[in-house]
């Protein structure tokens, strides 16, 4: 099946039955509340499905992805409220908040945001315009490994807190209460179904670039940066401008994920994008299978799905449930959920292997 | 034919006071299958690792190219002195295990692709990669992971990387260590073969590897030039037995080279 699967028919047969699962069989089967809980999921797998480029095939433990998604999220949401502001008070009124904050006149990076093209321009320009400095600055000295994963993890906390300061920004509660999501209102379940097809769609879109990316050439030459980054510098290319390629494309994903994600739920705060999210967006992807192209997708949405699901009967027992899975696959299973069948396989031909090799 | 490849003068490598190499003076003919060989800590691989970047020197490495005139290569990034034609390997293999023999080789041959063509699938492979899978006979291997390959395998392998990457100057580091007799020579006429238009520099350890396969021989010791020559000329010199055999007095061990046999 796995082989079928490589190729070019069983790719379209691939996308043909998620798009089935996705547009079909989910919106027929859910509630609006449980389809709009699907779209924040699916949202958790639009930055996993980058995380695992990253990390599963770039060998960069990235883990602060909270950061793009929080950029993505923040830009999205600051437009929403200027919308907001403008529909009821007219134009270069205060949002909601800010009054509550007192604050009397809108700040100048505020204005820009009541335009819904420079804020899309901004969703997917600033995080990814930031990856790709950060890529330069951090590869080019050559810092890697558990180095990068601190850094990137301290990059996340630093994040947060500086939005807590923010009374502009929402501060320590963040943005929320929204009307409107480019003139639809986000009250109607129509427009609510709509948002989860945008986050559908989106995801398949993500997952197609990131298949491309894995087969082309490009994708050859990162797994060789991952595995033996000095012999590639040594054949001539430049490993820091691969890297910065597979993290910026990562941010981006994070960042439109972040995106589709305010309208979705509602809310966006420090507390969603920080230390403690941006490891569960690590952990979904390892749990999933990091190497494997839908492997980070299934372990983002298991993960989501068994925290709410947790977190419904018993709320005290997910954090242990969640380290005690974390521990069970990094134990038995490094490759992860996608690895199972691999695994199985192996695990029934060693009696004869062992007997042949010897 | 043997033009000069590289020109290396009065190499000084400096680990905090220590000299690892100490006004080495070293040229590369084209045509040449030259033996780098000394003791454990002679600065060998050092020397290496200067010509290609790893590590800061004083001095000065150039690289002749026909048509194109000298270049000096101090100072510039691995990458950019790669591009310039000097190619190595590293004492243990390093291939990229998880890919096969088919995308390593594609990979080391594409240094200078644009990234539209890197973002595209592979629609076959290039003609100089077909060619030297064969030239390194491991045809039968294009579509194994280079990880599974045997030990002697991925020196092929890698030394095939250098070739197809348009390597002029080949600098490889011990590559028979741990090969059986059948293997060490395949790999020595192997280099015998890639020599006729290139530059290759052995760094070893085996002297019955370098006395069949040495066109020329630098002994280096204590990261100095102690003598430099045909097998013969290398093999007389009692300074050599001196310091493989250590037969006499060790003062003179840190005594400068011989210019005369430079």
């Amino acid at each position: 099946m796995t082989r079928f699967l490589a190729t070019r028919a069983g790719i379209w047969t691939g996308f043909a039955a998620a798009a089935l699962v996705l547009f079909g069989a989910a919106p027929l089967l859910l509630s609006g509340f449980r389809l709009g809980l699907f779209a924040q999921f699916l949202c958790y797998a639009i930055v996993a499905v980058g995380i695992g480029l990253a990390w599963g095939r770039g060998g960069m433990l990235t883990l602060g992805q909270g950061v793009f998604f929080g950029m993505g999220a923040y830009l999205m949401a600051m437009h929403m409220k200027m919308a907001d502001a403008e529909f009821r008070n007219g134009p270069g009124s205060v949002p909601d908040f800010m009054e509550l904050a007192g604050i009397r006149e809108l700040p100048a990076y505020w204005a820009p945001f009541s335009s819904p093209a420079f804020t899309i321009a901004a969703i997917l320009i600033v995080p990814t315009a930031f990856a790709v400095l950060l890529g330069f600055a951090v590869f080019k000295r050559r810092v890697k490994g558990a180095y990068f994963a601190i850094l990137s993890q301290a990059l996340a906390g630093a994040f947060a807190i500086l939005l807590i300061g923010q009374q502009s920004m929402g501060g320590f509660n963040g943005l929320s209460r929204f009307r409107y999501f480019f003139g639809y209102n986000l009250d109607d379940p129509v427009n609510q179904q709509m948002l989860y097809f945008i986050a559908a769609g989106v995801l398949l879109v993500v997952v197609a670039v990131a298949l491309q990316l894995r087969r082309s050439r490009y994708g050859e030459l990162l797994v060789a940066v991952r595995d033996a980054e000095e012999r590639v510098r040594f054949l001539g290319y430049d490993a820091a401008n691969i890297k910065v390629v597979a993290y910026a494309t990562a941010a981006l994903f994070a960042s439109v994920a972040g995106a589709i994600f305010v309208p979705v739920v509602g809310i966006i705060s420090p507390a969603s994008i920080g230390i403690v999210p941006s490891i569960m967006f690590i952990l979904g992807v390892a749990i999933g299978g990091r190497a494997s192209l839908v492997g980070p997708v299934v372990g983002a949405l298991a993960v989501a799905a068994a925290q709410t699901a947790l977190s419904e009967q018993f709320p005290s027992a997910w954090t242990y449930a969640q380290g005690l899975l974390f521990i069970v696959v990094i134990a038995l299973l490094p490759g992860g959920i996608a690895s199972i069948a691999a695994a199985t396989k192996r695990f029934r031909k060693e009696p004869a292997t062992a007997e042949a090799t010897a | 034919m043997s033009t000069t490849a590289l020109t290396c003068k009065n190499i000084e490598v400096d680990f905090d006071g220590f000299k690892a190499v100490n006004g080495v003076d070293l040229t590369l003919d084209r045509g040449e299958v030259h033996f780098l060989i000394g003791p454990n800590g002679a600065g060998k691989t050092t020397l290496v690792d200067a010509i290609t970047g790893l590590a800061r020197y004083t001095g000065s490495v150039t690289k002749d190219t026909a048509g194109k005139g000298a270049v000096e290569l101090r100072g510039k990034k691995v990458h950019h002195i790669a591009r310039a034609g000097i190619g190595r390997t590293f004492q243990t293999a390093t291939v990229f295990e998880n890919l096969t023999v088919a995308q390593n080789l594609d990979i080391a041959a594409g240094a200078g692709r644009s990234p539209w063509t890197l973002l595209r699938r592979r629609a076959h492979l290039p003609a100089n990669v077909t060619a030297v899978i064969e030239q390194i006979g491991l045809h039968e291997h294009a579509d194994t992971p280079a990880g599974i390959l045997a030990h002697g395998q991925k020196q092929w392998l890698e030394i095939g990387m250098l070739l197809v990457g348009d390597a002029d100057v080949l600098l490889l580091d011990e590559p028979i260590a741990g090969m059986g007799a059948d293997e060490r020579e395949t790999t020595g006429r192997l280099l015998h073969d890639i020599a006729a238009t290139r530059a290759v520099a052995v760094v070893e350890h085996d002297m019955d590897f370098m006395r069949a396969f040495a066109s020329r021989v630098t002994v280096l010791h204590a990261g100095t030039v102690l003598a430099a020559g045909t097998v013969d000329d290398v093999s007389n010199d009692p300074r050599v037995q001196e310091v493989y055999l250590g037969t006499t007095h060790t003062e003179s061990d840190m005594e400068p080279a011989d210019a005369a046999t430079a």
